[in-house]
């Protein structure tokens, strides 16, 4: 057995980080217990932060980088413990050593250099927009800001929702434009990582961006961009009307705006994406939406609402490679197939993106398919 | 007005003097108006600390005094009398509280000096303008009510009325007993709870100064210490008591039926019921929401078999008021709803049991006869425990339910007892066995083969939702569909574990029942931030509260076991017994009275008091005050449109002055 030394000064130093709950931990170890890295190869995060808690060795290991930040334990914590603070907090004090995972690295470098995650260049950033015709914002004439996510613009798949989503505004009258080539990556992620500077530079310049051109509503597509803009910006001074999709649909159909009259013959099961859900409590909007499509039947599966289960994209994880036996979206795809699901509905593009990869690796081709919950709506337009 | 006033500022040991510069204070208070002389005193409160007030007014000649020291909730009370003993009136004393909104509240010690300066100048200009008033005392009814007929309850009119006192028990469901009734066992010694309990039930329903309300509710309290008045419905049971025998032949014959609320829904009881078989009193209720007739249909059962024409369904609530001196309240818990955790499945799966259902599940009375089965009737191999089901829960309630360790235990022992071959798993976070004999029979539970797992439990999976979901590395050999899996950390050993099982126990935090606000209205109780209701001092006035004459016991102030119920419902007895022994009870001389000429009679005053203290002449056309029924709460100084209504001790020109005060420094 090992003989330890507690050194609190680095536990001290962790707390100063933003980790200010780290004290309040009693090791009930619920968070290990409901962390979906359990399925997998279980991540013991109470450990991590016991050894947090008596600045020991260990706290700073490879298993700190397994974290996607789906925010299981930190609804369960009995002790309301921040822990994805937590975890953003260590993140920083390593990040700051330079002991980043390297593939990290390379997104953070592209975000730093290019405004996204993808490697992918500035000048293609929003040009989905132009065949669409879909306008630059103009506060004059356009409502909301269309925030399609650094997806949107560097991914052909995600290129898709981003369409559906124009449709559907656009059947309800809704008016908007986008930012074009200025606007940066929400950098959610980034926070995430724990490159905090990096972050607030990122965010910085888009909210100086949006308040240059008076911006006050933005839709955006991807739970990530709406958790960052609705919970990390106002902080940093940018305070906007956030709307996720799934959200704008519904008060639609709500305001009977928008009418669904094409049936959609499937039967459809829904992911909830973390930060959508769990983060940000929006459980029912898409499942009225569902409820609202014809000839769409629906089912639940056991990991629903609170309990779903993460794709494995957040928290950096989507930038870095996981091995095949240990990502959860491989998981997700036969718990759909077992309540009989032929599409698998979703709300984020970082899971659409996910349980596609899945979808493909398992071969299930012919027996699912992976859709945004807006691309179904769009389908049922008549 | 007052022109020799003595200003006492009290260090209370560093409570004030930590924090708050006395000397400066004292030096600030010498230059105030009216201030003849300014002491310092270690702890003012202590005997000579009171011999030095009553020697200063004697010798100085003092009219009024300030004492800046903690709230007057703790000393006002001391200081008077130290006042009325050298010779003062006892309201021409004035407490500055400069530790509770001073020095406890401020942590720089120059602004705390200067916040305890405004707070004694706002007290020395308010004595100078502060007016002798009198006491007054009131007979008090030799009389007592208890609400809530669990064991606190019980306990409580026992000895209230062994005592001699005529009490009324009122209880809301159709028989007292309150959960306890519903036990098997009690921890740590296994008495058979109906055994011990019983006895106390039989003896509360022949005492001949009890007078036993059940299906009955407190409708509404008026009065003041001494003298309450209060009303109870007793609900329509459509059975005339005084008529039936008890033969219990309509409970055989009835042909509806609903979930029984004894059994936890895991059995049914009839239309006309008692909730079980020991029920004091032992007489049946129809409930009219299972009953056919009240839903137009014909049925005529229970009055052909009632022999002694007993059933009565023109019987309707009925109303009635008694008067006491003291109440008690002991209206208990409620178990927190534990379809609120969705990552425990009860609800959804069958064999996730609440800790009230397996105490059904395992009386000989209850649904199965004692027998621990599984819904489908299969003698379950494993179960598992589960701590904590929201106690000690930010999410839920960051309180511990107190309890639930050891019934925990209690549990594990009775499966063992019956099934010997079962495994039986208990999650835990910390085992918590503080009280006599707790430790011991947690050792015993070891011995027994209880399996801890040191890990709160994280998730339930119901055995087919397991298979479903899990992937190859997750493969639990054998797991069956209508088993189940618990997840945890067992943070001892630092691994995941998964534990199959054919039956899990939950342990719902004991919490507030729903109603507790509308109670605690009622009896002018106030409750905590856990939504219990709130005793005088956590420490020295257990079961006092802040309304004088009504004390609390047992689960209504907090999680609390048995013998913890029923030392509560005993000592709540015991205070309603000294006050009612005091025969009368001085009341605060201030109250409220009309200035006849300035009445308009707008009656606004009349319907605010929630003393009903206030009556209106219609020949005079004006209001005016008992001022034995009044509590001096200022509400209808506040609302009297005409500045009519005049506080005494509390006046316009008193409060003025303090305001003056607090602003001159």
């Amino acid at each position: 057995m090992d003989v330890a030394t507690p050194f609190i000064e680095v536990a001290n130093a962790i707390v100063e980080a933003g980790g200010k709950d780290l004290n309040l931990c009693y090791q009930c170890a619920t968070c290990t217990g409901s962390c979906p890295w359990g399925y997998v190869e279980p991540l013991n995060i109470r450990q991590l932060i016991h050894l947090a808690q008596l600045g020991l060795e260990g706290y700073e290991s490879e298993d700190l980088w397994k974290c996607t930040t789906c925010g299981t334990c930190k609804t369960r914590c009995p002790r309301g413990v921040g822990i994805i603070d937590l975890v953003r907090s260590i993140r920083m004090m390593i990040g700051e050593t330079g002991l980043i995972p390297l593939t990290l690295r390379s997104a953070l470098g592209s975000v730093r250099g290019d405004g996204n995650p993808w490697n992918g260049s500035r000048v293609e950033r929003n040009r989905w927009a132009g065949p669409l015709q879909v306008p630059i914002f103009d506060k004059a004439r356009t409502e909301y800001l269309l925030y399609g996510c650094c997806m949107a613009s560097y991914d052909v798949r995600s290129r898709k929702i981003v369409e559906a989503a124009v449709r559907v505004l656009r059947a309800a009258g809704v008016t908007f434009g986008v930012m074009g080539q200025g606007e940066e990556c929400c950098a959610e992620s980034v926070r995430k990582i724990g490159e905090e500077s990096l972050f607030e530079r990122v965010a910085g310049s888009n909210i100086e961006l949006f308040k240059a051109q008076g911006v006050e509503k933005i839709i955006v597509l991807s739970p990530h961009c709406y958790d960052a803009f609705k919970n990390d910006y106002p902080a940093l001074g940018g305070k906007f009307q956030v709307v996720h999709i799934v959200e704008k649909i519904a008060s639609l159909l709500l305001l009977d705006k928008l009418r669904l009259e094409r049936p959609v013959k499937a039967k459809v099961t829904y992911h909830d994406p973390c930060y959508l859900g769990r983060h940000n409590n929006l459980f029912d909007p898409p499942r009225m939406i569902l409820s609202k499509i014809p000839g769409l039947e629906f089912e639940e599966m056991y990991r629903a609402r609170e309990l779903s289960l993460c794709c494995g994209g957040g928290g950096g994880r989507m930038w870095m490679e996981t091995k095949f036996g240990q990502r959860f979206s491989d998981l997700r795809i036969p718990e759909a197939l077992a309540v009989g699901a032929n599409v698998l509905a979703t709300s984020c593009p970082y899971c659409v993106n996910m349980l596609q990869d899945s979808r493909l690796n398992l071969n299930k081709e012919e027996a699912i398919e992976v859709k945004d919950l807006t691309e179904l709506v769009a389908e049922s337009l008549v | 007005m007052a022109s020799k006033i003595g200003v006492y500022v009290c260090h209370c040991g560093m409570n004030i003097a930590g924090t708050v510069d006395v000397p400066a204070v004292i030096e600030a208070a010498k230059a105030m108006p009216r201030v003849a002389l300014s002491k310092e005193y270690k702890f003012a409160c202590s005997d000579p600390g009171q011999e030095m007030i009553k020697q200063d007014i004697k010798a100085h000649g003092l009219d009024a005094i300030v004492v800046a020291a903690c709230s007057p909730l703790m000393h006002e009370k001391t200081f008077r009398r130290a006042v009325e003993a050298a010779g003062l009136n006892p309201f021409l004393l004035s407490i500055a509280n400069i530790r509770e909104q001073g020095s406890w509240v401020t942590e720089d010690p120059a602004k705390a000096t200067e916040k305890a300066k405004a707070i004694v100048a706002g007290a020395v200009f308010r004595a100078a303008r502060q007016e002798p008033l009198e006491m007054r005392s009131v007979e008090i009814h030799r009389a007592a009510l208890v609400v809530g007929g669990g064991i606190a309850g019980i306990q409580a009119a026992l000895d209230l009325a062994d005592s001699g006192i005529p009490t009324t028990l009122v209880e809301r469901q159709p028989s007292i007993g309150g959960y306890m009734a519903m036990f098997d066992k009690t921890f740590p010694t296994l008495d058979c709870s109906a055994c011990i309990l019983t006895p106390k039930m039989t003896a509360v329903g022949q005492h001949e100064n009890i007078k036993l309300m059940a299906y009955s509710e407190v409708e509404s309290v008026s009065g003041f210490v001494g003298n309450f008045q209060v009303r109870i419905r007793r609900k329509a049971a459509y059975v005339d008591h005084t008529k039936c025998n008890g033969c219990g032949m309509c409970m055989e014959k009835c042909p509806y039926k609903a979930p029984s609320e004894f059994d936890q829904g895991l059995s049914q009881r009839r239309a006309i019921y008692v909730p079980f078989a020991q029920a004091v009193p032992n007489k049946p209720v129809i409930d009219p929401a299972t009953c056919v007739r009240f839903k137009g249909k014909k049925c005529k059962t229970c009055i052909k078999f009632c022999e002694p024409g007993a059933i009565d369904f023109e019987q309707k609530d009925s109303v009635e008021e008694v008067t006491v001196g003291s109440i008690v309240v002991a209206t208990g818990f409620q178990p927190m709803d534990a379809k609120k955790i969705p990552q425990l499945a009860y609800g959804r799966h069958p064999e996730v049991y609440t800790a009230l259902e397996f105490e059904r599940l395992n009386n000989a009375a209850g649904p199965t006869q004692g027998k621990i089965l599984t819904k489908d009737g299969r003698v379950p191999q494993s179960v598992a425990i589960l701590n904590c089901t929201g106690s000690r829960d930010t999410n839920y309630h960051e309180y511990c339910s107190r309890v639930c360790c050891m019934y925990a235990l209690k549990y594990a022992h009775l499966i063992k007892e019956k099934l010997h071959e079962a495994t039986v798993f208990d999650f835990y976070i910390d085992m918590r066995c503080f009280g006599k004999g707790y430790e011991e029979f947690y050792r015993r539970l070891q011995d027994e083969g209880v399996r801890f797992i040191r890990g709160k439990a994280a998730q339930v999976f119901g055995g087919k939702e397991y298979k479903a979901i899990a992937n190859a590395a997750g493969f639990i050999d054998g797991l069956e569909d209508h088993q189940l899996v618990v997840q945890a950390e067992d943070s001892l050993l630092g691994k995941l574990i998964r534990v199959p099982v054919d039956m899990v126990v939950l342990t719902p935090a004991v919490e507030a029942r729903a109603d507790a606000d509308e109670v605690g209205r009622k009896f002018l109780v106030s409750r905590g931030a856990d939504g219990f209701f709130l005793e005088q001092h956590p420490k020295l006035a257990p079961v006092s509260t802040t309304n004088d004459g009504v004390y609390i016991a047992g689960a209504c102030q907090g999680p609390k076991d048995i013998p913890d119920s029923v030392a509560q419902g005993s000592a709540a007895a015991g205070k309603a017994l000294g006050l009612i022994a005091r025969r009368e009870v001085e009341v605060e001389g201030t109250t409220a009275s009309v200035v006849d000429e300035l009445c308009s009679g707008c009656k606004c005053c009349l319907t605010l008091c929630a003393y009903n203290a206030i009556s209106f002449d219609a020949d005079r056309h004006r209001s005016s005050i008992n001022e034995v029924l009044c509590k001096g709460c200022g509400t209808c100084v506040a609302s009297c449109p005409s500045s009519a209504i005049k506080a005494k001790h509390f006046t316009d020109e008193q409060i003025f002055a303090e305001i003056e005060g607090l602003m001159s420094m």
